[in-house]
């Protein structure tokens, strides 16, 4: 397998109206690693994240992806426009190149083929977080990026993605760049943690950095929180996974 | 039968039938999009178009053309652009250009000009030119919308879904918004300025409720907006009621049919 970086991002850096949002952020994501970002609400995920992608522009610095590549995105938050009707396997169908055989056979692999014919307007969140991980392997991705895949799913259902992300990994080879609020349920399922709060607190191995001071710093208040947050999540949002708005996460 | 062939009525009902079958597919999207607002202010633009043509004695149906497609142009980097939200900037368009066109056409000393007819819609203007126009501009806008069907869905639901996946997403934008300034000059002598929206997005929205895909939502609007048509132009025929409004009354009889299936 060719081992050359799938995506390398030199000093990048960017700020809206004297807000710096990005400051300096260089990183590497090599085949078969599994990267994740965590940081607070506002600390730069979702802009770095579009940045990698290419939907957003820097100031300075540069992203430089390996030639060909394919990158799959699975998106914090798609909703789609009531007014169109259309199933999970019309919306699966608008993957570009995207094969019948193949929308079958991410259908079976994550255990939503009886969603197939249904309306993508019926779905519950975490129906839905599958659909759009189905969308995000149906490029072959060589990169998978997951921006808070687990959001709006109960916690049965966060423990189940997270085992299945490495074992897409295995199946597929590819690198996988996951965005999350914090290290809790993330921390088995990924090789490497890179804590963002504007610039690169710190990196590495999850049990190096949940015991990092820098880490400890910027999470350690908040630990029983986040504790909290999740026991609410749960009574919560069970059968119904909508996001609500005042659940954040700070 | 040669009677029938050269009957005044054949070649309004001709060019509201072309009309009807490309604002459906072009309507739908206009709907999924929330383009309705857009829609209007390119109408309002092919007024000024008119005024343009009339000023500077041009052929009327292009000068519609240019002032549709030209204001479509112009309002695509500006909206990308502007810190005004976006109905916020259309509004301001949108009325100003009517405005314009219409002070200026006052101006014009000498050319009368039937803004009535621009309004509301002239069905007796349609001649076999016009015909011509909307046959051309029918079979661009069902075989390009048909060709690039899954890329303008794809990019419609998620634009940035679909720029990830390497879709030529600005293209797409660009291909459509000009089908539809063409459809909206074009719809002018048929149901009038004032009455474009209504015809593009009454159709998709009585086929709405019927429809278990995209597509079969944009082929029904097509169909429905033909129904529209026969029906108007009847009533205008029997009851000597203005054609344009008619139509659009018919539509909304339909789309009131279609509330009657609930899913």
């Amino acid at each position: 397998m060719n081992q050359a970086p799938l995506l390398e991002a030199s000093h990048l850096s960017l700020s809206f109206r004297q807000k710096t949002v990005l400051d300096d952020i260089s990183l590497t994501l090599l085949p078969g690693q599994i990267i994740t970002l965590i940081g607070p609400n506002g600390c730069g995920k979702s802009t770095l994240t579009k940045v990698l992608l290419g939907l957003q522009k820097t100031d300075s610095g540069r992203v430089s992806r390996r030639k060909g590549l394919r990158i799959g995105y699975m998106p914090q938050k798609l909703t789609l426009d009531e007014r169109m009707p259309l199933s999970v396997s019309g919306f699966l169908g608008l993957t570009r190149d995207a094969r019948r055989a193949d929308i079958d056979h991410w259908l079976a692999r994550l255990n939503i083929t009886q969603l197939a014919s249904q309306s993508v307007h019926n779905l519950s969140g975490g129906e839905w977080q599958r659909v759009l991980l189905a969308r995000a392997l149906l490029i072959k991705p060589h990169l998978l990026v997951l921006d808070e895949p687990v959001q709006g799913v109960d916690v049965q259902g966060q423990l189940e993605l997270y085992r299945l992300i490495p074992e897409l990994r295995d199946e597929l080879g590819c690198g996988v760049l996951m965005v999350s609020h914090d290290l809790h349920l993330v921390m088995a399922a990924t090789d490497e943690v890179i804590c963002l709060n504007g610039h690169v607190c710190c990196s590495g191995h999850p049990e190096s950095v949940s015991a990092n001071p820098a880490y400890l710093e910027l999470f350690g208040r908040r630990l029983d929180s986040s504790i909290a947050h999740y026991t609410h999540h749960h009574d919560h949002e069970h059968c119904d996974g909508h996001h609500h708005g005042d659940h954040t996460h700070d | 039968m040669t009677d029938i062939l050269q009957a005044w009525w054949l070649m309004p009902l001709f060019a509201g039938v072309l009309l009807a079958l490309s604002a459906g597919p072009l309507g739908s999207f206009v709907v999924w999009r929330r383009m309705a607002f857009f829609g209007d202010t390119l109408a309002h633009g092919a007024l000024l178009g008119i005024t343009l043509g009339v000023l500077s004695g041009i052929d009327l149906t292009l000068a519609l053309i240019t002032g549709s497609v030209g204001l479509a142009l112009l309002l695509l980097p500006l909206q990308q652009a502007s810190r005004l939200s976006s109905d916020t900037l259309l509004g301001i368009v949108s009325h100003g250009t009517l405005a314009v066109g219409l002070v200026a056409l006052s101006l014009a000393d000498g050319i009368r000009v039937d803004l009535m007819g621009y309004l509301f819609g002239d069905l007796l203007a349609i001649d076999s030119t016009h015909v011509g126009w909307l046959l051309l501009s029918t079979g661009l806008t069902l075989g390009l919308i048909a060709f690039f069907w899954d890329a303008l869905l794809a990019v419609t639901v998620s634009p940035s879904l679909a720029r990830i996946e390497g879709r030529p997403v600005a293209a797409l934008d660009l291909l459509l918004i000009i089908l539809l300034a063409f459809t909206v000059a074009l719809a002018m002598k048929v149901v009038g300025i004032l009455l474009i929206s209504a015809l593009l997005i009454i159709p998709p929205a009585a086929a709405r409720s019927l429809s278990r895909s995209p597509a079969q939502m944009a082929a029904l609007a097509s169909l429905a907006g033909v129904v529209a048509v026969m029906m108007g132009m009847s009533a205008s025929f029997f009851w000597d009621t203005p054609a344009g409004p008619s139509i659009v009354v018919s539509a909304m009889l339909l789309f009131s049919l279609s509330l009657l299936k609930r899913d």
